[in-house]
């Protein structure tokens, strides 16, 4: 193993959680402040993707159609509240993971119709193509930085409102506990519509950052689903800050493992049998994580304070 | 009423009768297809090719006119086998046309083999059933899946390549590939990687091949694997560096999402939209006045399929006589898009194979064209386990 692959390997485990993150700070606010199961947040990732390329391709600039996805990724998450959410927020789980899942079923079906079945894809940005040279002819695409610093400042900005402005507080008192925040007179229904809507607009900007390295295709949401819920559970339910710490956890575990886990294994097995268990190892690795958090501290890594 | 009237009245309605009796009774045919999900592309790449040969027959193949049912297999053997089987039993089914992928095949072959019907596969070309698991009334119109994938490989001995990285997902066929290549390439395998079929990024692998320096990579990923794979190996800086090689992996069904980035990398097929012969410019361009997109080798597979029909039909006068429609589907007498065409005694074609490169066309639009041949008039090992005669 050479310090250059180390290097590089540790960067896209970076990256990867990054958007972990993007998606899963949405999934863990709506969860945590609104008690709010919404399995409709990864079809919101696969939308934001989806409205992104048809922008992108109207203005022929990322840039502006990333800003005109985002704006309407946002109107139709206040659409879906409006319309669905809202009438589910006072049924139990079960009800809102039905309601939910109905969601994704009719979206992805949704998008087939409008965009058709085929993947498609957004181009990179002219300005971020291409790569840095990050030692002895090691090179990272420009792109995948961009995304690292996106993330990072998104996480920044989070912070700022989570802990420094009074929405923020409402949001956090909110995950400790809404009953009582609502008897203190604070409008907990336009609270939770404000949550929800920054939430659906987190899953879009995921999934339009995605777009110009991943495929854009319907069902694209679903895998990315199941990992934003290890990631919130890692993290500890209505946490930003858990989320940001798992996410990169996440990231980190999952790349690191699928890219060195055979060479460890080689040390005392084998070729064949070190590859056969190494890739089957490595693709459960993040979940054996979760199962070990779960175990050692059930409420998660860093949860929301005030949580039982 | 008069006894003169009501008699008029029974001559009627017999006459009626009668002339029912004497139209033709339509050809009825399932096309078992996916349609949701992911992989739909591919499925309607299947339904559209197969439908466009019927349109352009006027309705009809071998001169019977044809009842089309088409069959969402949803690319899960439950609900596909629940589906093909309530339709078979439905009714006397002449043919059925499907599926794309084999795990599917394996679950609704069965089913319709027991219930009469003739089999044709436009897509899937399992090992098993061209060995051991034949059947005579089980007919293939693609390939034999190993073989795509040993194109490539021989490909790759052919150019005197040392050193390959080869990747596929973990799961039978992903093995399957692998070992295929492998089957042709005696060089260093400097790693064999298998990846979760829900990967989404490639950026770890990605920094593994540069790191590698491997004179060859060889890829198979399907569908959005390797809309990502192929986009993010142009971002890698891997373009133009080292030669890639692969299996289902850059096709028409995944160009429009991967574009540019895919140019100049290569597959194996038995045929490319830019094949020179009449029929081939002449279905594509239909193709794509219908459908808006190039057809790929799954649309021109199940365009073979009804081309194959039409001609069986013909030549036994419908399909009564399932021992001469059999017989008459052997000789597959008909001119099919890759030119040459013909049966091996287990159902599957002996045909030619391509090395195919991607590119760009002069209207702006992708596909992959014909770069050299690498098989001649190549059978399936399996063959020979195959007790047909």
């Amino acid at each position: 193993m050479n310090t250059g692959l180390l290097i590089v390997q540790i960067l896209n485990g970076l990256q990867f959680g990054i958007l972990l993150f993007l998606v899963a700070a949405g999934l863990t606010l709506v969860f945590g402040v609104m008690d709010f199961i919404n399995l409709a947040h990864g079809v919101q990732y696969m939308l934001g993707a989806y409205l992104a390329v048809t922008f992108v391709a109207l203005t022929g600039s990322f840039v502006l159609g990333l800003v005109l996805a985002l704006a309407a990724a946002l109107v139709f998450g206040l659409a879906l509240e409006f319309l669905v959410f809202r009438h589910l927020y006072e049924r139990d789980h079960l009800d809102q993971v039905l309601a939910t899942f109905g969601l994704i079923l009719l979206l992805n079906q949704g998008v087939k119709i409008v965009w058709g079945a085929a993947p498609l894809s957004v181009p990179l940005p002219e300005f971020l193509t291409g790569n840095v040279a990050l030692m002895d002819g090691i090179l990272y695409p420009t792109y995948r930085f961009a995304l690292i610093g996106s993330g990072l400042a998104v996480g920044a900005l989070l912070w700022f409102i989570v802990e420094k402005t009074r929405t923020g507080m409402l949001l956090r008192a909110g995950a400790s506990n809404a009953p009582m925040v609502s008897a203190l007179g604070v409008d907990i229904r336009k609270l939770f519509m404000i949550v929800f809507a920054f939430g659906t607009m987190l899953a879009g900007f995921a999934g339009a950052m995605a777009a110009p390295i991943l495929s854009v295709e319907p069902g694209m949401g679903d895998t990315v689903l199941i990992l934003a819920f290890v990631v919130i559970v890692i993290g500890g339910i209505g946490s930003i800050r858990g989320a940001f710490v798992a996410a990169l956890i996440v990231g980190l575990v999952d790349t690191l493992g699928r890219s060195f886990m055979n060479d460890l294994l080689r040390l005392f097995m084998s070729a064949p049998s070190a590859r056969a268990t190494g890739a089957a190892l490595s693709s459960m690795l993040i979940y054996l994580l979760m199962a070990v958090v779960l175990f050692v501290r059930p409420e998660g890594l860093l949860p929301a304070r005030g949580r039982t | 009423m008069t006894l003169k009237f009501a008699l008029s009245l029974s001559a009627g309605a017999l006459a009626l009768g009668l002339a029912t009796a004497q139209a033709q009774e339509p050809l009825k045919i399932g096309v078992v297809s996916v349609l949701t999900g992911p992989a739909a592309a591919l499925g309607q790449q299947v339904r559209d090719g197969f439908q466009l040969a019927v349109d352009q027959n006027g309705g009809k193949l071998g001169g019977v006119p044809v009842q089309i049912t088409v069959i969402d297999d949803e690319l899960k053997p439950d609900v596909a086998v629940g589906k093909v089987r309530s339709y078979v039993e439905g009714g006397k089914v002449d043919f059925v046309v499907g599926p794309v992928f084999s795990n599917i095949l394996g679950a609704i072959a069965k089913p319709v083999l027991d219930s009469g019907a003739i089999l044709i596969s436009p897509n899937a070309g399992p090992s098993t059933m061209a060995g051991k698991a034949c059947h005579q009334n089980f007919f293939v119109t693609s390939y034999q899946n190993d073989q795509v994938h040993e194109v490539l490989g021989k490909y790759a001995q052919d150019q005197n390549y040392k050193k390959a990285y080869i990747i596929a997902p973990n799961y039978q066929a992903g093995k399957d590939s692998l070992a295929g290549f492998k089957r042709y390439f005696k060089g260093e395998i400097l790693d064999e990687v298998y990846v979760p079929l829900t990967s989404l990024d490639f950026a770890a692998e990605l920094a593994k091949i540069a790191s590698a320096k491997p004179d060859v990579v060889f890829a198979f990923l399907p569908g959005g694997l390797g809309v990502n794979f192929v986009k993010q190996w142009s971002q890698a800086g891997l373009t133009g560096k080292v030669p890639f090689l692969s299996a289902f992996t850059v096709d028409e069904s995944t160009l429009p999402a991967q574009q540019d980035a895919a140019v100049g990398m290569f597959g194996g097929m038995t045929w490319a939209p830019n094949m020179d012969n009449p029929q081939t410019k002449k279905f594509v361009a239909a193709y794509e006045a219908a459908y808006k997109i190039v057809p790929g080798s799954y649309a021109q597979q199940s365009y073979d399929a009804a081309q194959l029909i039409d001609s069986a039909v013909k030549a036994a006068g419908g399909t009564g006589d399932k021992d001469k429609l059999r017989a008459a589907i052997k000789k597959a007498d008909f001119t099919s898009l890759r030119g040459k065409f013909k049966f091996n005694t287990n159902g599957y074609p002996i045909q030619d194979f391509y090395l195919v490169k991607v590119a760009k066309r002069a209207d702006g639009k992708f596909q992959t064209e014909i770069a050299q041949k690498v098989f001649e008039d190549y059978a399936d090992p399996h063959a020979k386990d195959c007790a047909l005669k």
